[in-house]
This record gives structure tokens, C-alpha cells and sequence, in this order.
């Protein structure tokens, strides 16, 4: 009896390790759970990309929900999620509002990495319906961006509902954005 | 050896300061640039997460020293600094983790598997002692046998 509990004691420490090993296989450490959902999206005030007289902010964007996108020219993943970016702006009436962050990498003038991702946009189209270009990096920063692309839903009182690091792939529109925003687009809620 | 040992040290010593990432001038302050070196060592890069910001050249991480050095600036404490980050990528950029109760079991855990080795190690000698009492020739073919 006695030998049996010390074979049982290792064992049930095995079976304690499997199992955090286990829910680890399902847990990617890259994404970090986002602090700001639930919460006002944070204040910013940027220039639009293409047209630098015009300025961005939450005040401006009240009143309406819309897709906050973070994305630069020089990522892949935007790229590869782009497709489905163009998808979303021709079939949904959801704005999609472009956070252009971290376009130039010190010590590169912002007014280059503009050019170059204005000219992106005119290469593979341009899905957004307004941008703002944070050429400073603190917007992200405030959004807790921590690489792109990375998509916010924010409501129309400002409050962000969802996150989603990564590419937007049908599925997680489906699955993720499309419950939250509901069918008929513009209805009050 | 030990002259040799102490010119590959001090050589060691000279490398690490001339490939430092961080190529923003020094605080005036020294005491500023000393907390200012301790906060960075202790906040974690979110693009290359086994580094500090103070480690990592990603773009980022500048970005981060710099917020960390505006902050500074603004005359914030360190807890408002590590606060400020918190609020925006939670508890992961923190190298030191909080205590609370999430992370009771993490903190306790050291303790607890030197009290349970302990407890171990106690019930092991326990029961040879009494193996010993019980039957004095059966330990010592055991000790033959085992360890040397």
C-alpha cells in the first residue's frame, strides 16, 4: 500500500505537468491579450495620409462604427490581408479607417514613407476611407499595437469591441467582427 | 592565466559598452539615466519577446525607450511609467511580474518545491530509519548496492 502512494505521488505530478504542457500547445504567446477592450479607444489626432490639410481624430470619427486597421506598406501580413480588406469596403457599409504606423523607420523622412505608401495604395487599392498617418508611432503605442496589421472595431460612442492581431481572414470576419457589428449597418445601437 | 583571465574580461567589459543599442544621448541627471537604465532593463520588448527594451534594436523597442525617456521627462514615478505600459499591453511587458492573485501560484512556487523536496527528502530518511531499526542487515546490503 505504502509503495503504491510513492508511485502515485510522481505520477499525479506527471499528469499536473502534461496538462499545463497540454493547454500550452493552445496558447500562443505572441498575442497579447489586449487591455482596451471594453474601454474608450484612446484620443488621437493625426493628418490623413493622402490629403495632409485634413485632420483625424475620435471627435471626427464619433457617431459611427468603424474598422480601425493598422498597416505599412513595408508589412507582408498587410498585404496578404489586403484582398479582404478591399472585400470588406465593397460589400459592407462599415468605414474602414487606416492607421498607417511605424511607415518609416528612423532616421527615413515621414514624407518618403507617405509617397511610398501612398503608391502602395494606388498598386494594389486603396480600401480605406480615410487614413491617419501616425508618423510619430505614440498612436500605436497608445493602442497597445504591437506589430501589424492589427484591427480594431470601435463603436459608435467610441468604445473598442473587438481586437484581432494578424491578417483578417474570412473566417475571422465571420466568426469575430460580423456578430458584433450586426446586419443592417448605420441602424442605432 | 589570471593576467590573461583579466584582459579577456576587461575586453569582454569594453564590447558590451561599445555595441549598446540605445544611442540616445544621456540623461544630465545621472541619478535620472540610472533609473532610467534600471526601467528599460526591466520592460519587456512586445515584437521580440524574450528581450527588454533595453536590449532589443527593433523599431519598437526605440519607440518604447523613447515614450519611457518622455515620461521621464514629464517628471512621471516609475510605478506611473510601468502603469502607463500596463494600460496598454498588460502585465506581459513587465519582466518582474506583479503579486496578486494571478500570479500567487508563480511566486509561491519556489517555495513550494523546496517544501515539498523537503518533505520528501524527511519521509525518504524516515523510512530507512526505521527500515534500519527493523532489520539492520537489510540496509546495509542496500548500501553495498548503492550509492558509492
Amino acid at each position: 500500500m505504502k509503495v503504491r502512494l510513492g508511485v502515485l505521488v510522481p505520477l499525479g505530478l506527471f499528469v499536473v505537468l502534461v496538462g499545463f504542457l497540454f493547454f500550452g500547445l493552445f496558447n500562443d504567446p505572441r498575442e497579447i491579450p489586449s487591455p482596451l477592450i471594453g474601454k474608450p479607444a484612446p484620443t488621437f489626432n493625426l493628418e490623413e495620409l493622402r490629403d495632409p490639410e485634413q485632420v483625424i481624430s475620435n471627435g471626427s470619427l464619433a457617431g459611427q462604427m468603424y474598422l480601425l486597421n493598422v498597416w505599412n506598406s513595408s508589412c507582408v501580413t498587410c498585404r496578404q490581408e489586403h484582398p479582404m480588406l478591399m472585400q470588406i469596403a465593397r460589400s459592407s457599409k462599415l468605414p474602414i479607417i487606416g492607421l498607417n504606423w511605424k511607415e518609416s523607420d528612423w532616421p527615413e523622412d515621414p514624407e518618403v514613407g507617405r509617397a511610398r505608401a501612398i503608391s502602395w495604395l494606388s498598386r494594389f487599392g486603396d480600401p480605406y476611407t480615410k487614413i491617419a498617418f501616425d508618423k510619430e508611432g505614440s498612436v500605436g503605442i497608445n493602442f497597445g499595437v504591437y506589430g501589424t496589421p492589427e484591427t480594431f472595431l470601435v463603436s459608435p460612442d467610441g468604445m473598442i469591441l473587438a481586437k484581432h492581431v494578424g491578417a483578417i481572414t474570412p473566417d475571422v470576419w465571420r466568426e469575430k467582427f460580423m456578430p458584433l457589428i450586426g446586419q443592417p449597418q448605420g441602424s442605432a445601437s | 592565466m589570471t593576467l590573461l583571465l583579466r584582459t579577456l574580461l576587461l575586453a569582454f567589459l569594453v564590447t558590451t559598452a561599445a555595441v549598446a543599442i540605445d544611442n540616445e544621448p544621456a540623461f544630465e541627471d545621472p541619478a535620472m539615466q540610472a533609473r532610467y537604465d534600471a526601467l528599460i532593463r526591466e520592460l519587456r520588448c512586445t515584437v521580440c519577446q524574450n528581450q527588454t527594451i533595453a536590449d532589443s534594436n527593433a523599431s519598437l523597442a526605440r519607440d518604447l525607450r523613447r515614450e519611457v525617456r518622455r515620461l521621464m521627462e514629464e517628471g512621471r514615478t516609475d510605478q506611473e511609467i510601468r502603469d502607463f505600459l500596463t494600460d496598454r499591453y498588460t502585465d506581459f511587458v513587465l519582466y518582474n511580474p506583479p503579486v496578486k492573485p494571478r500570479t500567487y501560484l508563480l511566486w509561491a512556487a519556489p517555495g513550494l518545491l523546496v517544501i515539498i523536496g523537503l518533505g520528501a527528502a524527511l519521509m525518504v530518511v524516515l523510512r530507512r530509519a526505521k527500515a534500519a531499526k527493523d532489520n539492520p542487515a537489510a540496509l546495509d546490503a542496500d548500501n553495498e548496492t548503492g550509492s558509492p
